[in-house]
């Protein structure tokens, strides 16, 4: 088998170093009763070529976004990522390499993570990130969660324009913690609802934007609120291309920023490995979950960097530590690093300002095909009303070759709202594309 | 001596440097130091080409006054990460014998599968029925996955082993409160766990209590029974466990821990040791997380990330969280609501459907192998890790020594009693020999633990290497050579770091120290 270097002579030799007679002894200790006496059923080895058949099968099985006309957002974003990007992430050095536990031979790994946690406090406007989270929901989930640990209080609300599946995952995480999650009902625009639910009793309210109707948000009055009664405010932005172009949650102040990074670097994956970007105010920082990465010197004085504040976390607290969570999204947030390296804030200004031109594109063409658009203010989504369900517009239209976007329904099938598209548009959505949309709208 | 402000030498003897030789300009061959990007002066600079875009006049009041990040053409951009990437050390340069992590070698066939249009450009909320390959790949690997560890369901929504632990711990808790075992509040767990685990039991508001250990590194079956009890929901035992041997009372932990009314959770770090030579279905477990980064050879990319599907008994299958693929007149479907078939689903880990880009690769991996080469895999991954503890023993002190270890080696530092030097010296003289140490002090069971996995994808040859070269760092412990140790590592890219600055005085991000001044 081309993975496994042992001979047969290998192992004879080795299991005579060892005194065993065969390498059933070395299985002595499991119960007799649950050892399998030979292979499970399933097929048997296969040689690569086999495989990569078997895999580009399945893979054809599928339309991919850049199969044409092409629309979903709603927390993963379709952009074009620089060749360069992938090529550095599958260098061996950061491939197969762990948690840079040995400082002194992972400085690679660990001064990327250095400038990751600085572009993302530049990209936020805060003062410090940490070294990424699984996602962008499973970071709002644990800000919620260090929103208790900060005051004490057992309340979050979340914002009806928060996605829907973050809200979930919220709930289920930061309930399961003990905590009491206040759900506002979906709304395009949020904000009043959100200032009328905080009070004394609040930990903090989440607030998304641009929201998931695409709605963009200056939220310095609900921070104004939140803080009058002792309450944080958390800002999520599933759309990290936004932060080019969009006042930050660090100016409008939020104490807690978290996003979802994948549009910075990384593929679409379906929905996965993606990487969560988390950033605080400075005098938080302690009560942050997940890995930092901090300067240091070595033993000639020269600069280095290091896991540190390791304090708050699992291998040292066990079960008093800030989260349970042990890895960070490591080659995910290489990605995002290289990518917005290339781009530096000049390219990510104008990538996002392309992103809004193409948006506005779409919502004139698909207000011309005789739709109404809810969103007044947007990055590069927008939320229309269909003429009847949207989930079967969708279908419709690709049979036409159009993925014209994701039904609200499919986010949230309770809320009532299923004549709700959701669409996005994004330097890699072309005019023809848009075209093509327009004119399927009017036919359908 | 020259001493840094914290007071530690920062000019030992024994240095690189004072061999005598100095590059003119303070650089040292091929290992570059690169400064980080925002010293480098591209503040205005873009290594990307894009169109022209229109102002956005519609966004009145609602736009940032500048983003402050410094851009590098590409060819600066290469040279850049390439510099900094020949910094670490990888399982592709050498040995990576970091126990409990399982550092085994990343086909690359894994890595060009996952990135086919049809897995890597698919949106997760993308119309089904243009994501039937991608379905029809988790639905492959959620079959292989049962079948290898012989039970019924399997959630493949977290994102990472503690992910994966928070997951089967949701699913006990729902299962005790539709049962009427809500008030149950205590999960066991031993002392030699992994951190995640008690942290995991706490993060979901259980109380933590241990569970003895027996003289030979096993669960103390009298301390658990006694510890069994109404309050009980659950224990979590690592098997493998983390001292590398097998539970040998395995069926008795089960049906104690069922005949109490508590659930048996067992954490899979360790599946790679018996996978396709044990189901652990056969062994009594109600839920167990596997690190597909682990057994299945995901890449561990400099931390992360990972993937940690749950597999799944059918007591607690029915709580499992949306989503999870069905097969349906129109082909297969995802449910990814808590409603009609999936109604009593505990909730949801994440926005999505779980690490689709390590699915392909784990998939990629288990179907190279297929149910031989997987049996083949667990069977060296335990003769290497008995053959570095045979091979190590004369000179080194095994912390079990009676008895076959599984996939890892555990040794105590009794053998460096009296020399001066410590675990943490040893593993940092490891780093000047060509290797990436072992795990070291955990688990915290044994003194100066040295945990040592080597995975089967050594070849005897860097086996016999590493030994040799331990052996010979243990000849050098005992013959006094201390410097060589304490002042370790001498050869690597950095010197030992100072941990302790590092967290007295935080500095998380870099800033511009002229215009801060």
């Amino acid at each position: 088998m081309r993975y496994l270097p042992l001979t047969p002579d290998d192992r004879t030799q080795m299991l005579a170093a060892i005194g065993a007679p065969d390498v059933d002894a070395l299985f002595a200790d499991v119960p007799k009763a649950a050892r399998l006496a030979g292979p499970v059923d399933l097929p048997m080895h296969a040689g690569e070529l086999e495989v990569e058949r078997e895999l580009s099968a399945l893979s054809a099985m599928s339309r991919p976004a850049g199969a044409g006309p092409f629309f979903c957002g709603a927390g993963a974003y379709k952009h074009h990522v620089p060749a360069t990007v992938d090529h550095i992430i599958q260098r061996s050095e950061f491939l197969t390499s762990y948690t840079p536990y040995q400082p002194e031979i992972a400085q690679g790994t660990l001064q990327v993570l250095f400038e990751f946690q600085t572009q993302v406090a530049a990209l936020t406007g805060m003062d410090v990130a940490n070294a990424s989270m699984y996602d962008g929901s499973t970071a709002t989930a644990e800000a919620v969660m260090m929103a208790q640990r900060v005051n004490r209080r057992e309340k979050a609300i979340l914002s009806g324009g928060l996605h829907p599946h973050y809200a979930a995952t919220t709930q289920t995480i930061a309930h399961a913690e003990g905590m009491h999650i206040v759900r506002l009902p979906a709304a395009v625009d949020a904000e009043a609802a959100v200032i009328d639910a905080i009070d004394d009793t609040t930990a903090c309210v989440v607030v998304q934007t641009p929201n998931v109707f695409g709605v963009v948000t200056d939220v310095t009055r609900i921070a104004e609120a939140a803080h009058a009664k002792g309450a944080l405010l958390i800002v999520v932005t599933t759309e990290a291309v936004s932060f080019g172009l969009l006042k930050t949650p660090g100016e409008m102040g939020a104490d807690i920023a978290v996003a979802e990074g994948q549009s910075i670097g990384n593929a679409l994956n379906y929905g996965g490995p993606y990487v969560g970007l988390f950033a605080v105010r400075d005098k938080l920082v302690r009560q942050m979950p997940g890995r930092l990465c901090g300067e240091t010197v070595d033993a000639e004085g020269r600069r280095g960097y290091v896991l540190t504040l390791s304090t708050r976390e699992q291998h040292i607290r066990r079960e008093k530590a800030t989260s349970n969570i042990c890895t960070n999204s490591g080659l995910c947030a290489l990605a995002f690093t290289i990518h917005m390296t290339l781009l530096g804030g000049t390219g990510l200004t104008q990538l996002a300002k392309i992103n809004h031109a193409k948006a506005r594109e779409l919502k004139a063409a698909v207000e011309g095909a005789g739709l109404e658009v809810l969103t007044p203010r947007f990055f590069n989504e927008i939320a229309v009303r269909t003429k009847g369900p949207a989930a079967a517009l969708v279908e419709r239209l690709v049979g036409r070759g159009i993925v014209a976007g994701v039904p609200y329904s499919r986010l949230d099938p309770h809320a009532g709202l299923d004549d709700v598209l959701l669409l996005c548009a994004t330097e890699t959505t072309t005019s023809d594309d848009i075209v093509a949309l327009a004119s399927a709208l009017k036919a359908a | 001596m020259t001493m840094q402000n914290v007071g530690r030498p920062t000019r030992p003897e024994g240095s690189a440097e004072s061999t005598g030789f100095a590059s003119l300009t303070g650089a040292r061959g091929l290992v570059q130091d690169e400064p980080l990007i925002f010293e480098l002066g591209g503040w205005t600079k873009t290594g990307v080409d894009l169109p022209d875009a229109e102002e956005p006049s519609d966004l009145a009041g609602l736009t940032r006054a500048g983003l402050p990040l410094p851009g590098l053409s590409e060819p600066e951009a290469m040279r850049h990460y390439v510099r900094l990437s020949q910094k670490n050390h990888a399982i592709d340069l050498a040995l990576y014998p970091l126990g409990s992590c399982t550092m085994k070698h990343n086909p690359r066939l894994n890595e060009k599968a996952a990135r086919m249009a049809g897995f890597a450009d698919l949106h997760p909320l993308a119309p089904q029925s243009t994501t039937q390959g991608a379905l029809a790949l988790m639905d492959r690997l959620a079959h292989w996955l049962k079948t290898l560890t012989g039970m019924p369901a399997v959630a493949l929504a977290p994102k990472a082993g503690a992910h994966g632990e928070l997951c089967g711990l949701l699913c006990i808790k729902a299962a005790h409160e539709a049962a009427g075992q809500g008030h149950r509040r205590t999960v066991l767990v031993p002392t030699s766990a992994h951190g995640t685990n008690p942290a995991t039991a706490a993060f979901v508001g259980y109380n933590v209590t241990e569970i003895a250990q027996t003289p030979d590194g096993r669960v103390d079956l009298a301390d658990l029974e006694a510890k069994l009890g109404p309050d009980v929901a659950a224990i979590m035992v690592t098997n493998p466990n983390t001292c590398g041997l097998f539970e040998r009372d395995i069926l008795d932990i089960s049906r104690l821990t069922h005949a109490a009314g508590a659930y048996f959770y067992c954490d899979g770090a360790n599946f790679n040791a018996i996978v396709g030579r044990v189901r652990p279905g056969d062994l009594g477990v109600d839920a167990m997380h596997i690190n597909l980064h682990k057994t299945f050879s995901t890449p561990h990319g400099g931390g992360g990330p990972g993937a940690g599907p749950v597999v799944l008994s059918e007591a607690l299958a029915p709580f499992a969280p949306a989503p999870w693929v069905v097969s349906g007149p129109d082909g297969l479907k995802l449910v990814e609501e808590a409603v009609d078939e999936a109604a009593s689903a505990f909730g949801r880990m994440s926005a999505f459907h779980g690490q689709m880009g390590m699915f392909v690769r784990a998939y990629a991996y288990m179907r190279s192998h297929g149910a031989d080469g997987l049996r083949q895999v667990a069977e060296d991954a335990v003769l290497n890790a008995n053959y570095i503890k045979a091979s190590l023993s004369d000179v080194m002190t095994p912390a079990f020594p009676d008895g076959p270890c599984m996939h890892e080696a555990l040794f105590d530092d009794a053998w460096l009693e009296g020399t001066g030097v410590t675990t943490l010296d040893f593993a940092k003289a490891m780093i000047d020999e060509g290797f990436h140490p072992m795990t070291m002090y955990f688990p915290l069971v044994v003194h100066g633990a040295m945990l040592i996995e080597p995975t089967e994808t050594e070849s005897k040859r860097e086996l016999d290497r590493f030994c040799d070269a331990l052996r010979a760092l243990a000849a050098a412990a005992k013959d006094g050579d201390v410097a060589r140790f304490k002042d370790a590592p001498h050869l690597a890219p950095m010197r030992r770091l100072d941990e302790t600055l590092a967290a007295r005085k935080p500095k998380l991000t870099w800033k511009d120290e002229v215009a801060t001044s």
